[in-house]
């Protein structure tokens, strides 16, 4: 009855198919493959199977975090149970006598990010500023390109570089230096070692520089050009622009960005155990080893041979988990709210 | 009279101020660039003076060397980073772009796609040692032994977000008429999408999965405790397996100076494939794969 139309649909598969099949000289006109997409490829039931699977996949995202939360939390359960919140408060790490405090963990993770923050963000600023207003247009590209490379090299090999170059530079020049100049201020005192708080604070404002500034610079390229003609024309000079016209309706997206990288800094592992020292104690001085949440985790958890040790280091990983996710999500939302959103709101 | 004077005077002290106030911040701003691209040229340097000296044949087909003896390479570790990387791969990829095909093909406007979008973002950012962790509750607890298996899990899992999230926008670079133009032939949604939308896009599908491909093959974290490193020559993905990354680390922190050497070419070897695919990734992106297409 309806042959004209089955006929004309085959043509419209076939020319489809055409580019996919073209190559191939085996999968000639009557390769089984190719009929049994002919006839049955059109089916509804077909398109139905295809959106379903697609859908299920989409949905593994949501299971993946679900399957990380369950994990964490049904093999921490000892360790939680035992200590209940005051397992991040106090000290004392010894396996030995199943005797778990993850403070000192805490308290290094905590000083070396907002460390790397501190160093990081001014730095993260300024590139963002020089390349979106002030660079000529032929070195942009170029600036750009060479900044995202920082984000691209794998931490290990930062680690490799701070203990080979970086740690012997700031045990022979840099801690010397600032315990004569800046000593009295208690924050640079003790032996020197090299590794420590500041080395890890440093090797993370570098890793998280990338971040910041290529986030920034999106975010500032979103406000409107008319923001900055505006500006101009009632007579400020490039800075006052920038400063009024540009970063002030930016703000947001920029707190979001410095947000995102404090995430990065917190779950850093690799480099940040290369060079923290690796001891957990607490010490008021910067050039005094310490020891991260991420560190322990990832120096410890092989050897941890008892269930209880093994739940307190797991919890840990909870700790680490329930926070990044916490604070990327905070972050993704404010760095959202302004690229994504009207185009930015002029408010003084 | 004498007040417009001093009106004046200040107007003047107040323009030379800002003057000063731009030159100043011009010049943070140049200092800061400088700063920033002064430690990567340093470790790009270093890399390649350190690395390269100590780069030759037997790194690329020699085991290592017993403690002691001269010479060995990272033979084993280069191929079961290729082992594990394959694992995860298989994995992750096809995965990740079908998730990016529901995101841009499939819900267009639905909270579902804007709740699948947060998520894969937020995962992006979770510490790649907590990947670790729960894969090893979730495989090498059970197994009771570590694995390349479990490794390629790991990063598998990782490799995910990246590959969605860029498989989304190069999807969403595909002009409409060319769907409208494919379902006007008659043909059926799931045969739209993938000999037209996802084909148009696939160089950009492509080179996103080469993207987060060099992010994980430069992971260390997740592999500690699950693919957990080996010296001897593995290909058993059942079995502890080495992996380039881990070699460099436990060389890194050795004492050996011998092993320092194998460690730095191990990072210039690894930093190459990663720089190969990013300005890969970066050349097609800005040349617009699209262009032909629309």
């Amino acid at each position: 009855m309806n042959q004209p139309l089955e006929g004309l649909r085959e043509v419209a598969a076939a020319r489809a198919v055409a580019p996919q099949l073209h190559g191939h000289a085996a999968g000639g006109p009557q390769s089984p493959i190719r009929k049994f997409l002919v006839e049955r490829g059109n089916s509804h039931l077909a398109d139905r199977a295809f959106f379903w699977l697609m859908a299920i996949c989409a949905g593994s995202i949501f299971a993946i975090v679900g399957f990380i939360f369950y994990q964490l939390i049904t093999r921490s359960q000892l360790s939680i149970h035992k200590f209940g919140v005051k397992f991040f408060f106090q000290t004392g790490w010894d396996p030995v006598n199943e005797h778990f405090g993850a403070w000192p963990f805490v308290y290094g993770t905590l000083v070396s990010s907002f460390l790397g923050l501190l160093i990081a963000v001014p730095l993260a600023l300024g590139v963002a500023v020089f390349l979106t207003e002030m660079c000529p247009r032929r070195l942009r590209q170029p600036l750009s390109f060479l900044t995202e490379l920082l984000a691209a090299i794998p931490s290990v090999v930062y680690g490799l570089w701070a203990i080979f170059v970086l740690v012997p530079i700031l045990r022979n020049d840099l801690d010397p230096a600032l315990q004569k100049y800046l000593g009295w201020t208690g924050l640079f005192s003790g032996p020197i070692f090299g590794v420590g708080m500041l080395a890890a604070g440093i090797i993370l404002a570098i890793m998280i520089l990338p971040i910041i500034s290529s986030l920034t610079r999106d975010v500032m390229m979103s406000v409107p050009q008319s923001q900055r003609e505006a500006v101009l024309a009632l007579g400020a000079t490039r800075w006052e622009m920038i400063r009024t016209g540009v970063l002030r309706n930016a703000r947001i997206g920029i707190v979001g960005s410095v947000i995102l990288g404090l995430g990065r800094a917190l779950g850093e592992t690799m480099a940040v155990t290369m060079v923290i020292g690796n001891r957990p104690e607490i010490s008021r001085s910067l050039l005094a080893p310490g020891y991260s949440m991420a560190s322990v985790l990832a120096n410890e958890f092989s050897e941890a041979s008892d269930d209880m040790y093994l739940s307190a280091l797991i919890e840990i990983g909870l700790a680490l988990f329930l926070v990044t996710i916490i604070v990327n999500a905070l972050a993704r939302l404010l760095v959202w709210a302004v690229t994504r959103g009207a185009p930015a709101r002029v408010s003084a | 009279m004498s007040g417009r004077r001093t009106a004046s005077r200040a107007m003047r002290m107040n323009s030379h101020f800002r003057a000063a106030a731009n030159h100043l911040a011009t010049g943070a701003a140049i200092a800061s660039t400088v700063i920033v691209i002064a430690p990567l040229l340093a470790i790009f340097g270093y890399l390649l003076y350190k690395g390269a000296s100590s780069l030759n044949w037997a790194f690329f087909t020699q085991p290592p060397k017993p403690i002691g003896e001269t010479g060995g390479g990272m033979a084993n570790a280069i191929a079961g980073s290729g082992l594990i990387l394959a694992i995860a791969s298989s994995i992750g990829i096809p995965v990740g772009i079908s998730a990016g095909i529901y995101l841009a093909e499939f819900s267009r406007g639905r909270m579902i796609g804007h709740a699948v979008r947060f998520t894969a973002d937020v995962l992006n950012g979770v510490p790649s040692i907590v990947m670790g962790i729960s894969v090893y509750a979730l495989i090498v607890l059970k197994q009771k032994h570590f694995s390349a298996w479990s490794g390629g899990v790991a990063l598998g899992i990782m490799m995910v977000p990246t590959v969605t999230r860029t498989t989304e926008e190069m999807l969403l670079m595909v002009p409409n008429v060319v769907r409208e133009a494919a379902l006007g032939l008659g043909i059926s949604r799931w045969r739209s999408v993938l000999s037209v939308s996802l084909r148009t896009a696939l160089p950009g599908v492509i080179t996103g999965c080469m993207l987060a491909f060099a992010r994980v093959a430069g992971e260390t974290a997740p592999l500690l405790f699950t693919a957990f490193g080996n010296e001897f020559w593995n290909m058993n993905p059942a079995q502890p397996t080495a992996a380039l990354p881990l070699q460099i680390f436990n060389y890194a922190i050795s004492p050996y100076d011998d092993w320092h050497r194998l460690a730095w070419a191990g990072a210039l070897v690894l930093i190459t494939l990663i720089l190969i695919s990013v300005s890969l990734v970066r050349y097609v992106a800005n040349r617009g794969v699209l262009k032909g297409a629309s």
